[in-house]
């Protein structure tokens, strides 16, 4: 049994629209058998965060493409994209590059 | 080689996937941060390096600025200008060893009360929030409403005469710079004026809300938006004397830029709307020092480095993809982009390759179309597309009597035939032409659209009214027509061009 796991949301560059313009969140997961991992967190956030339109957040498993994520200010790329596993105190970045210029 | 057994490796190709433990590729020692690219992965520090040395690399490289020359920043509030508006005041700040060497100024163009609709409150909130970012930058900024496009003069549409520096003279004008001392650039630090929202006219948020309402479809009100954003730049530079305003497109922006043209008609124009310099406004030349920079380039550094934007919500925000050309553009290139990561730089080299066919000097003005875009263009082509797309039209409204008299105008834009004959345009009554004497109206957006480039009468057609444009848009075409008419009246008498 993991223990529930306390992570520190960011949304920016146009996301926050989506979740009623607040930018940061403090989430504590729930405890699960497994471990949290990236596929879980957008599920959950899209089901507890996610005010509206969630098909401009989502996409299938991921993120739409133009979501910059972040994990701990890297590139999510270099940390495993989905299967990262989230540990306690990280900090999720999700940054839009569709909106603006 | 080939044999019977051929034993082949368990291991195909495998993507190689960067991992946490990966080292820079630059300097090799620390641990990565960001992936650029296609796998090249930096630590903060070789990219903060890379990403500010582009910048300096890509004015330098092209040197079309000038030292000691006055230089408009175009900041929408958005991260990519933002991001151009910090690398400037680092660079102008920084010590004598790489200074960058002119004088910039910035210009916010408000347009969210008169297209956007947004309340009063909103726009000074946001209004605000810029005003502390520029305020702290220390050059002198211009905040602009949108409603200001109704009162430009006519000289906007036509490009002013040229200042052309050859590149041979930029050696010698640094030069000259350097000698005459840098002492001298500190102290014109122009003192910071700083023009804050004039109070806008209720009647003019209206009419410039008409005027965008009055575009049936999100593409052509973008469109709309666009070109006047752009006008009202273009004259801001021009009578504040800036003779150059920088616009911060990113590559991925302007990759989306490119394809979207081409979906609109505006292919002729490709080149100058997405090049590094665009001299069609003649003494303003619009630079693009980002559009080597990736949106997620500039997202990133933006985040790691707090640089400030605004978030402001824009005409297609929260809409479906469908929505509007631009739109579905974007989606389609980010989402192309995320499996193949070469698809915004291809789509960037090749238009870097783009190049307008030399049209030989402009000094056969009769011909020159009216274009919101400033393009000039010819119709004297036989063998165009534009006038087999005209012709094509001309037969599928065939039904329609041929030549109507002078004062009854043609059938404009109607898809179904219309009985001319029966006179003062009962047929004609599509939703707009109601007000005023039918036939005048009809017969005048008829002739604003011959003048018009391609792209430019798709986005006036789908207006519901033409007489929605700003004064200065119908004056100059007006002047256009009487010009031609004349033309034609002495033409006899005039020598053909051997």
């Amino acid at each position: 049994m993991a223990a529930p796991v306390a992570v520190h949301l960011e949304f920016g560059g146009g996301a926050e629209l989506l979740f009623d313009g607040v930018k940061e969140h403090h989430v504590t997961l729930p405890s699960q058998s497994e471990p949290w991992d990236m596929k879980q967190l957008l599920v959950w956030i899209q089901r507890n965060l996610l005010k509206e339109r969630p098909e401009l957040f989502v996409q299938g498993d991921t993120v739409r493409p133009g979501i910059l994520v972040l994990i701990n200010d890297a590139d999510w790329e270099l940390m495993g994209e989905l299967d990262y596993q989230l540990l306690d105190q990280d900090n999720i970045v999700f940054i839009s590059t569709l909106h603006g210029g | 080689m080939c044999q019977v057994e051929e034993e082949y490796h368990e291991q195909l190709e495998r993507v190689d996937t960067p991992s946490a433990s990966k080292k820079c590729v630059k300097c090799k020692e620390e641990l990565a941060a960001v992936v650029i690219r296609a796998g090249d992965a930096y630590c903060r520090k070789c990219f903060r390096e890379s990403f500010i040395h582009k910048f300096r690399a890509m004015l330098g490289k092209t040197r079309v600025i000038f030292p000691g020359e006055k230089v408009l920043l175009a900041v929408s509030g958005g991260p990519s200008s933002c991001s151009m508006l910090s690398q400037v005041q680092e660079g102008v700040s920084q010590n004598a060893h790489k200074k960058l060497r002119f004088f910039p100024g910035i210009v916010y163009i408000d347009a969210e009360g008169g297209a956007l609709g947004q309340c009063k409150e909103m726009r000074q909130k946001t209004t605000s929030e810029l005003c502390d970012m520029f305020r702290s930058t220390g050059f002198p900024f211009y905040i602009l409403p949108l409603e200001q496009v109704l009162d430009l003069p006519g000289s906007v549409l036509t490009p002013s005469p040229p200042s052309d520096q050859p590149g041979s003279v930029y050696k010698a004008a640094v030069d000259l710079f350097l000698q005459s001392g840098d002492s001298s650039s500190d102290g014109k630090a122009e003192e910071q004026e700083c023009v804050s929202l004039p109070a806008v006219q209720e009647s003019h948020t209206r009419l410039l809300q008409q005027l965008i309402g009055s575009a049936q479809t999100l593409t052509a009100k973008q469109d709309l938006l666009n070109t006047f954003r752009q006008h009202l730049l273009v004259h801001t530079a021009r009578t504040r004397g800036y003779s150059k305003l920088m616009q911060g497109d990113s590559c991925t922006r302007l990759a989306v830029k490119l394809l979207t043209s081409i979906s609109l008609g505006r292919g002729a124009q490709l080149a100058q709307d997405t090049g590094f310099s665009d001299c069609r406004y003649g003494g303003v030349t619009v630079v693009r020092p980002m559009r080597e920079y990736s949106a997620k380039e500039i997202a990133y550094y933006n985040h790691m480095f707090k640089v400030p934007s605004v978030v402001i919500p824009n005409l297609d925000t929260k809409m479906p993809d469908k929505a509007s050309i631009q739109r579905l553009t974007q989606n389609f290139v980010t989402k192309l982009q995320a499996d193949f990561h070469s698809t915004v730089s291809t789509i960037y080299r090749t238009g870097e390759k783009l190049q307008t066919a030399g049209r030989g000097s402009s000094a056969a003005e009769d011909a020159e179309a009216l274009a919101l875009c400033c393009r000039s263009v010819k119709f004297s082509e036989e063998a165009s597309a534009l006038q087999a797309t005209l012709i094509s039209e001309q037969l599928s409204q065939s039904s329609v009597k041929p030549e109507p008299p002078a004062n009854v105008g043609q059938c404009c834009s109607s898809e179904r035939p219309c009985g001319g004959a029966e006179g003062t345009g009962d047929c004609c009554r599509s939703s707009s032409h109601l007000v005023g004497s039918l036939s005048s109206r009809d017969h005048e957006a008829t002739d604003l659209r011959s003048l018009l480039c391609y792209s430019c009468r798709r986005t006036v057609r789908d207006m519901s009214s033409v007489d929605c444009l700003p004064q200065y848009v119908l004056s100059v075409a007006q002047r256009r027509q009487n010009r031609s008419a004349m033309k034609e009246q002495i033409s006899e008498f005039l020598l053909d061009d051997a």
